[in-house]
């Protein structure tokens, strides 16, 4: 079965291609960007400012299983109905700097749309790390797993 | 056989993640390396058959006995490091997807 979500990242690069179809129309598609309590439900973060025009901002909090509180931010430079979004992605209190994302909605047909993100990050490594993030935390997973076997055993 | 797709699948599994994990350090023997786990032998050894069939083992040969290492090399290819991104993505977009179809029933509605 093709997958429908698709990276694109070339070795070396500081930048990488997120694209996805959806069976929405490109209506539904956008506005689940747009809408507050949209964003909250299928992003599973809270939504503390989202202004969704020129020159607007945002600003997320999602909470860990620890009840740790991790915020987003950003400021959306370009804003065209239905066409796309141009936003600053800053994960506050972390080593990563500033990402900047084009997100261009497409119509596929009255039913069906496409989303591509174009991500440009400060540098390759940036990029590379940001890519291992959920790899090394698969890794830490299984660590934590053998870590609480061997403690068992002793 | 896809290589690339099994290497994938490889990773996907917490016990052979753990087994990469331990060999990262320093190379080992099947005997040393099922030490560290709770699952019985066989299945270990089945675990490293498959990592070392997608190349993210190498066996060597020193003496008698048969070390295992990791095969940085295979590893560092960045394919494998991105599938549990995409993966997450993959995750987000398809909540996207439902929510906003539940959502289009209610405007009906």
């Amino acid at each position: 079965m093709e997958q429908k979500t698709k990276i694109h990242a070339e070795e070396g690069r500081q930048e990488l291609l997120i694209t996805r179809q959806f069976d929405l129309p490109i209506d539904l598609l956008f506005k689940a960007y747009t809408e507050a309590e949209l964003v909250e439900q299928w992003m599973g973060t809270k939504v503390l400012k989202l202004e969704s025009n020129k020159h607007g901002a945002y600003q997320f909090e999602t909470s860990d299983p620890k009840g740790n509180k991790h915020g987003f931010n950003g400021v959306i430079h370009e804003f065209e109905l239905n066409r796309k979004i141009t936003r600053t992605f800053e994960m506050e209190n972390t080593p990563f700097a500033v990402q900047l994302e084009y997100l261009d909605f497409e119509a596929l047909s009255d039913s069906t749309s496409k989303l591509t993100m174009h991500v440009v990050y400060k540098s390759a490594a940036i990029r590379d790390q940001i890519l291992q993030l959920p790899f090394a935390q698969g890794i830490n997973m299984a660590h934590n797993r053998l870590e609480s076997i061997l403690s068992k055993k002793s | 056989m896809n290589l690339r797709r099994d290497a994938f699948q490889a990773i996907a599994d917490p016990t052979r993640r753990a087994i990469l994990l331990l060999v990262a350090s320093q190379a080992m023997t099947a005997g040393a390396i099922a030490s560290n786990f709770d699952t019985a032998r066989p299945t270990v050894s089945k675990h490293l058959q498959i990592l070392t069939e997608c190349d993210l083992l190498k066996q060597e040969q020193n003496g008698r006995e048969m070390y295992y290492h990791l095969n940085a090399g295979k590893m560092k290819e960045i394919a494998e490091f991105i599938e549990p991104f995409r993966q997450m993505w993959d995750e987000r977009f398809n909540k996207l997807e439902s929510i906003m179809k539940d959502y289009q029933l209610k405007q009906k509605e």
